[in-house]
């Protein structure tokens, strides 16, 4: 499980091949490269969710044995899962990084955001992200975005430049072409970064069991007082919870995706194990955010709209 | 559902295909990507489940299978694919990663962004209409863009009575057209998209047809490993030096191998200085290794302690490119502004970005009779040319037909940073395989 190396096979017709996993992994870290090298203030996007602790995991790689020369920046919905925050400040101390947060909360708190009449927070994000973008003055941001995910995010470039107003303009895209990444941008603009873009969900799975990493137990299956809204199974917490005619009811479930705790379902599930969540992944007839999402189904261009605004 | 068994071969299938999709608009692109994604099963439910429900609010009886590509509004709207649309799917045999990129001809330049990292290229064409200008002009930048394997899929077969005739002379021509550009291999393959004859399951109305499915010929075709077989490069991205207690003297080169073995003990050269060494350890990520190749990202370390930054190339010393300041190359332009001669840009090469003037721009290419314009003057938006620039400092430059990673570069506007032109270094077109022995090939050198 651990063989890190791709090794030569010999008298095959192709002695140099290299797994799938391995070429994945070879293009991110050249990509987490490429921004250190070309870049004066990066920041990795982390929520504690698997795809941004892969991004940690392949960036701790890519300049070992140097530190990660890039700090994180935490979108906190105030929403979050406790085991989830709990991992990320782990995460954070073991590895000696430097960790921003951009509090949604503290926004309300202040009032300049509203809360939505639905209580879902995940739209909610665009503003602290950018401001905390433009005020820190990132001009390489991070995200473990796949093109998987969504059909908006079919179109996503590796790098994507994006305005002083932290606008995506799918129209006007940089041609990407072989591995020659253009991040050049005027002072206040900035450039996503996306290294996982060719993975998959099974290929992050997969890779997770193959490097030994661990993650929040949330992913994982257990048992949840649960209450179903909207066709989700969806936890209480300090967001809120039931309402009168919703039941509560303890379920085994576990979730495929970390987000607001408000409008992230989780799945039933009995997947204890790396193998055993790779297995039901690979048999599961839905999406990663069809499945667990809420804020996915608001309308057909959701993702378009959101990420034009400045959204991941 | 997927059997079980089927699950598990997916699992263990390790080999990636990279290919792009090219075809005019209406000819059925988005619906054989649309057919060939779902007949393969890889289409999940929810997805399904809202291209119905939308295509039964449209009135439609059936799912619109180019509703699962089109991603953006303004593509929904206009019905057409606007910008390249990167896919993923797996069947038991392979890995696939799909470029879906648009056919009209103002999007010519995505064309040319999918195929630069595809291994196989899809021509689309509507069996009605045959070969037209825009087939031409796909096969066209298939071969200059040097993709090893190029399908032809004859589409709407059931418009015309599922005929052998009509199959026949569109290969017939496709073939004869593709070959002289230096396609090294094509198939044809007639195909209804609609139907979903010959994409996934052969077709019970074209008894006469022996071949492939495109999709069983896509998860047979050799996939090449040409990029070891090549001299070894090594562009330098980052130089590690952790400067710590326990790592006080390190000094590593991070990079990505993008072509060729390198091994420990090996003597090489750093260009443009020419300074030499000996490779004294090889980092995979964490582990030392004594050997690796293209294209693994690694760290090298050297005996000697010489002046190496970012943009520099590691070659074996026994094989290292000659370095210059004069570049000529086919250009893509894929901007919206146009190029001229005396224009001032920035070339981006491996890792390497230099100032350079355009001296010349001694051809235009008409891509549907392939002849050529001397002197343009200028090159707009999708136009491919000859250019000729002068860069400030010397690159260690191959050949793009050697090596497509140290054989291609990027033009950029140095006032806003729009890349400009995508460039390939050295001849254009291949000559045909029985003629490269007195390749002078001027013929294609536009």
């Amino acid at each position: 499980m651990t063989a890190t190396v791709a090794h030569v096979h010999e008298g095959t017709d192709a002695p140099y091949a290299l797994s799938h996993l391995d070429a994945l992994e070879s293009e991110a870290v050249h990509i987490f490269r490429e921004v250190a090298g070309e870049f004066e203030k990066p920041v990795i996007l982390f929520s504690g969710g698997k795809d941004s602790i892969v991004m940690l995991h392949l960036a701790l790689k890519a300049f070992a044995p140097a530190p990660v020369p890039f700090t994180l920046l935490h979108v906190d919905t105030g929403h979050n899962f406790p085991e989830v925050l709990d991992y990320r400040d782990r995460a954070v101390a073991e590895h000696g990084l430097r960790l921003h947060v951009a509090s949604v909360q503290e926004y309300i708190d202040a009032g300049k955001l509203r809360e939505r009449p639905d209580g879902v927070r995940n739209p909610l994000q665009t503003v602290p992200l950018t401001e905390a973008i433009q005020r820190l003055k990132f001009d390489a941001v991070f995200g473990g975005g796949r093109r998987d995910e969504e059909k908006a995010r079919a179109k996503e470039r590796v790098f994507s430049l994006r305005d002083e107003f932290s606008q995506w303009d799918p129209r006007r895209q940089r041609p990407e072409l072989w591995q020659l990444y253009n991040g050049r941008h005027a002072p206040g603009e900035h450039v996503r970064v996306f290294p996982l873009s060719n993975w998959t969900e099974l290929d992050v799975w997969q890779y997770i069991a193959r490097e030994g990493i661990e993650l929040p137990e949330i992913y994982f299956a257990h048992e949840r007082e649960v209450f179903k809204r909207n066709g989700m199974w969806l936890t209480a917490g300090e967001w809120g919870g039931a309402k009168a005619d919703e039941t509560t009811e303890t379920r085994l479930i576990r979730y495929r995706t970390v987000g607001d705790m408000s409008c992230t379902g989780a799945v039933d599930s009995d997947a204890t194990t790396l193998d055993a969540v790779i297995t039901e992944i690979a048999a599961s007839r839905l999406t990663e955010r069809g499945a667990t999402r809420a804020d996915d189904k608001m309308s057909e261009a959701a993702m378009e709209d959101r990420k034009r605004e400045g959204y991941f | 559902m997927t059997s079980t068994t089927e699950q598990f071969a997916d699992l263990s299938a390790t080999t990636l295909l990279r290919f792009a999709t090219a075809g005019s608009v209406d000819d059925g692109k988005s619906t054989l990507v649309g057919r060939l994604l779902h007949d393969s099963k890889s289409i999940l439910t929810d997805t399904l489940e809202a291209v119905e429900a939308v295509s039964a609010q449209r009135g439609q009886d059936t799912p619109d299978l180019a509703l699962l590509t089109d991603g953006l509004r303004a593509e929904r709207e206009q019905g057409i694919t606007i910008d390249v649309a990167y896919r993923y799917f797996a069947t038991a045999r392979r890995r696939f990663i799909l470029a879906d990129t648009p056919g009209h001809v103002q999007y010519t330049r995505n064309m040319v962004t999918g195929a630069s990292t595809a291994d196989l290229a899809v021509v689309l064409v509507d069996a009605r209409n045959g070969v037209i200008e825009q087939t031409r002009r796909h096969a066209a930048v298939a071969a200059l863009l040097r993709v090893p394997h190029v399908v032809l899929a004859v589409n709407k077969m059931d418009l015309v009575g599922y005929e052998e005739k009509v199959f026949a002379a569109i290969a017939e021509e496709f073939t004869a057209y593709a070959s002289d550009l230096g396609v090294p291999e094509i198939t044809a393959i007639p195909i209804s998209a609609l139907a979903g004859d010959n994409v996934v399951e052969p077709s019970a109305h074209m008894d006469w047809y022996g071949g492939p499915t495109v999709l069983e010929h896509l998860e047979t075709v050799p996939v090449s490993h040409d990029l070891t077989a090549c001299p070894a490069r090594f562009p330098v991205q980052y130089v590690i030096r952790p400067q710590t207690a326990e790592n006080p003297d390190y000094r590593g080169y991070a990079g990505q191998i993008a072509s060729g073995v390198l091994r420990v003990g090996e003597a090489v050269t750093v260009l443009p200085s020419g300074r030499t060494s000996v490779i004294e350890g090889i980092d995979a990520l964490g582990e030392s290794v004594d050997i690796a190749w293209a294209p693994q990202s690694v760290t090298l370390r050297l005996k000697d302690d010489i002046d190496i930054s970012r943009g520099d190339l590691i070659a074996p010393s026994a094989n290292s490119p000659a370095t210059t300041q004069d570049v000529e190359a086919t250009v893509c332009h894929v901007a919206d502004q146009p190029l001229s001669v005396g224009a001032r840009v920035l070339i981006k090469h491996t890792t390497r970005t230099v100032k350079a003037i355009v001296k010349e721009i001694p051809s235009r290419l008409t891509l549907d009779d392939l002849s050529q314009h001397p002197n343009p003057g200028q090159l707009v938006a999708n136009d491919i040319g000859r250019v000729v620039v002068r860069t400030a400092e010397p690159l260690a430059l191959d050949s793009y037909a050697d090596s497509r990673r140290t054989g291609s570069f990027l033009l950029i506007d140095p006032a806003d940073g729009t890349t400009l032109a995508a460039g390939m270094v050295g001849e254009s077109f291949a000559s045909k395989a029985e003629t490269t022995v007195q390749a002078d090939e001027e013929g294609w050198d536009f």
